[in-house]
């Protein structure tokens, strides 16, 4: 069985919750007393009202009594074929970074759009984000279709508007999708009223779609989390390297890079479970053992010497700030790349990115909670990585505020 | 690695190095439950041939299935790990606390205490525990390293930003990190990796003939010698088996044939109600039972 990681994002008005609950809801994956809490729930508001489904997902107190998504929840449901893992984004500008949160590791992202309004602020934003996300697929979700009487030129205007408004943000691929979330109606069942659309529904889509395996056929990538040093007497000599493949094969015998030290060395040994592998793919939790010994700790990354990665003080990155205090010059920060951490400081910020238009403002010295902002970074100690263009897992990192712990912002590298 | 089982699994022990790289006196609770017992058999392929990184702490309620406590007590034994254990009971004297009242007397909020205490003593700066997302609704908004305060206080408007598989466990000296390296399994995950494993259980998981009140609310509660039985009561005996094993005084069996757990994974498959659903009074209570109770420091 595969699993399929994917994001939705909409304004609340868009009907996000109320797709997800029907999707739920008609895949029987909510359970007969979960759908009772909900009547119940759902009486309370107003006496005739039918199960308000998206109050499946607003699991906070504070999000039902707004009637909002605040964080994102997490979902899941499972099929024959497939399990999803949803993260059910909020949509407000404020949740911004709640939305770059959950979108961050998905392979789909599902956009709302309501048949009324066509494309708005929020569809440039959630659209603008999957992007600098890298996000593999992006569908739109026309909702609301009856709304306007199943209208076919309405689903084909915002087509057209949406691949004009896309064009420029190299979006690896789009699809549409016209359904009534409220109705059900080309959500996991067809509907006559759609006649003109022959293509899948969504639940279809959702089984069919390629799921990408971009980690695989990257270059080779494993970075260090831990150093497992038994220290028995059977087991004396013993060194290894835990870690997970971040991307591409490796196979006993390869001549590996270590960084930060720049050290040419041979995969001796690839254990895996306690038995020794002669290869592993990417994704596998593994433990490598080297010929040499050499000074590698928590955070060093071995590459294959034919495969060599980007190495920096310096990095050109764009960022999501995420911390209700705004940047200030001078905050000393830590730079977190997966296991890998170092002081760092955002020596320069070299224009903010209106996250509607993708236009860039000029040289600015703050930078607000929920604002993109290309930078520059510099770190106490030499970085090893590839553009996130390129690779996911190595182009992508955090920001640690060191006086408050926080994570203030999260970037990707240019 | 395409198939899901394996992708959930290596999330879990990439989790599990975070905290073995992040923190210095981690933890990992252990019930004798199936979460629990999942995440050691993670641990296991996570840090072998190495020792675990840190120990195995139980908050034993008292109010325990012996099975489980068995179990417990075997299974630490089989790997060589240290095992913690501190009692509710303890708690309750040293701190003049009043046991749990009524008819099926829970402890499961006194619980926290007793882990809040625990923390305090081993100074442990990560708990790593089985809750999933699956199980409630404010469980589904928690990140997987969870921040809490020197309280032991979740605030869900607090939560640090959680992206990609980059894990902050940053803290202040008195506060700690709850880890959840299963965050994203689901009951019939669990019970399907169970299966691949071939991970050995309790026998109170699979069918057996047992004596229980039947309530108003038709959930099958275990006689036992903390709960009160009145003669109105209906008590009857039936073949059950247990969903979860927490509280014995809160948790309720289902009526179950299930011998193995391919019989068990076909009746989840066909059962109607949810995990908690079935065999939780405490979340029954009122619709933020479970996000109030992590607001005051509970697992």
């Amino acid at each position: 069985m595969e699993l399929l990681r994917f994001f939705t994002a909409g304004n609340v008005d868009d009907g996000k919750s109320t797709l997800i609950g029907r999707l739920l809801f008609d895949s029987n994956s909510i359970s007969t007393d979960i759908i009772d809490t909900l009547t119940k729930q759902s009486k309370a508001k107003a006496e005739n009202a039918d199960i308000d489904l998206a109050l499946l997902t607003d699991g906070l107190r504070a999000e039902r009594e707004q009637g909002i998504t605040i964080d994102v929840a997490y979902k899941y449901f499972v099929t024959d074929k497939r399990k999803y893992i949803i993260a059910d984004t909020p949509g407000h500008a404020q949740y911004t970074r709640n939305m770059f949160t959950g979108a961050s590791n998905t392979d789909l992202a599902i956009i709302l759009i309501d048949a009324r309004n066509g494309i708005t602020d929020q569809t440039k934003r959630h659209s603008i984000i999957s992007s600098i996300l890298g996000i593999p697929h992006v569908l739109i979700c026309i909702n609301k279709m009856d709304l306007k009487n199943y209208d076919q030129a309405v689903f084909e205007s915002i087509r057209k508007d949406y691949l004009a408004f896309a064009q420029p943000l190299g979006l690896k691929k789009i699809s549409f999708i016209p359904v009534s979330a409220l109705t059900g109606e080309n959500v996991v069942n067809k509907s006559d009223n759609f006649s003109w659309y022959t293509e899948e529904t969504l639940f279809d889509f959702l089984e069919n779609v390629e799921i990408p395996q971009e980690e695989a056929n990257n270059e080779t990538r494993f970075q260090v989390q831990y150093v497992i040093r038994p220290q028995t007497q059977e087991l004396h000599d013993y060194r290894g390297y835990a870690g997970a493949l971040l991307s591409g094969k490796i196979q006993k015998g390869d001549k590996v890079r270590v960084f930060p030290i720049d050290a040419l060395t041979t995969v001796e040994k690839i254990e895996k479970f306690e038995s020794e592998v002669e290869s592993a793919e990417a994704g596998e939790p593994i433990i490598l053992h080297l010929s040499d010994d050499l000074d590698i700790s928590r955070g060093s990354t071995f590459v294959l010497d034919n495969e060599l990665p980007e190495t920096a003080n310096e990095i050109d990155a764009t960022i999501c700030w995420m911390d209700n205090k705004p940047f200030q010059k001078g905050q000393k920060l830590l730079f977190q790349q997966n296991s890998f951490r170092a002081k760092a400081a955002i020596k320069s910020i070299e224009g903010k990115i209106d996250i509607h238009t993708l236009d860039s403002t000029e040289e600015t010295d703050e930078i607000h909670l929920n604002e993109f902002c290309k930078v520059n970074i510099k770190t106490a100690e030499l970085v090893c990585f590839d553009s996130y263009a390129k690779n996911r897992k190595t182009g992508a990192f955090i920001l640690i505020n060191e006086n408050t712990n926080n994570t203030v912002a999260a970037g990707v590298i240019n | 690695m395409k198939d899901y089982l394996d992708q959930l699994e290596a999330e879990a022990i990439y989790i599990m190095r975070e905290v073995a790289g992040q923190f210095e006196r981690p933890a990992l609770l252990f019930s004798g439950g199936k979460d629990s017992i999942c995440l050691i058999h993670l641990a296991l392929k996570a840090f072998r041939p190495g020792k675990f990184p840190f120990p195995l702490v139980h908050i034993d309620t008292g109010h325990n299935f012996q099975e489980a406590l068995d179990y417990r007590d075997a299974l630490a034994e089989q790997i060589g790990e240290k095992l913690i254990v501190r009692k509710v009971e303890d708690t309750i004297r040293e701190r003049k606390l009043v046991d749990g009242k009524g008819k099926f007397p829970s402890r499961n909020g006194l619980q926290t205490y007793t882990l809040l205490d625990t923390i305090e003593e081993f100074e442990f700066d990560a708990c790593i525990g089985g809750a999933r997302r699956d199980e409630e609704k404010a469980r589904a908004k928690e990140r997987i390293f969870s921040v809490r305060d020197e309280f032991g206080q979740w605030d869900p408007k607090k939560q640090r930003p959680e992206l990609w598989n980059i894990y902050n466990g940053k803290i202040d000296k008195g506060e700690n990190v709850r880890v959840f390296p299963i965050s994203n399994w689901t009951e019939l995950d669990v019970w399907n990796y169970i299966k691949r494993e071939n991970i050995a259980l309790p026998s109170i998981y699979f069918t057996h003939e047992r004596e229980c009140i039947l309530t108003p609310q038709g959930q099958l509660m275990n006689t036992n010698e903390f709960v009160t039985i009145e003669p109105e009561d209906v008590v009857v005996k039936r073949n059950v088996r247990y969903r979860t094993v927490g509280d014995m005084t809160c948790t309720a069996a289902v009526e179950s044939t299930a011998y193995t757990v391919d019989d068990i994974i076909k009746e989840i498959k066909e059962t109607k109600i949810s995990e908690r659903g079935a065999t939780r009074m405490d979340d029954t209570l009122s619709e933020a039972a479970m996000e109030d109770r992590k607001k005051g420091g509970y697992f």
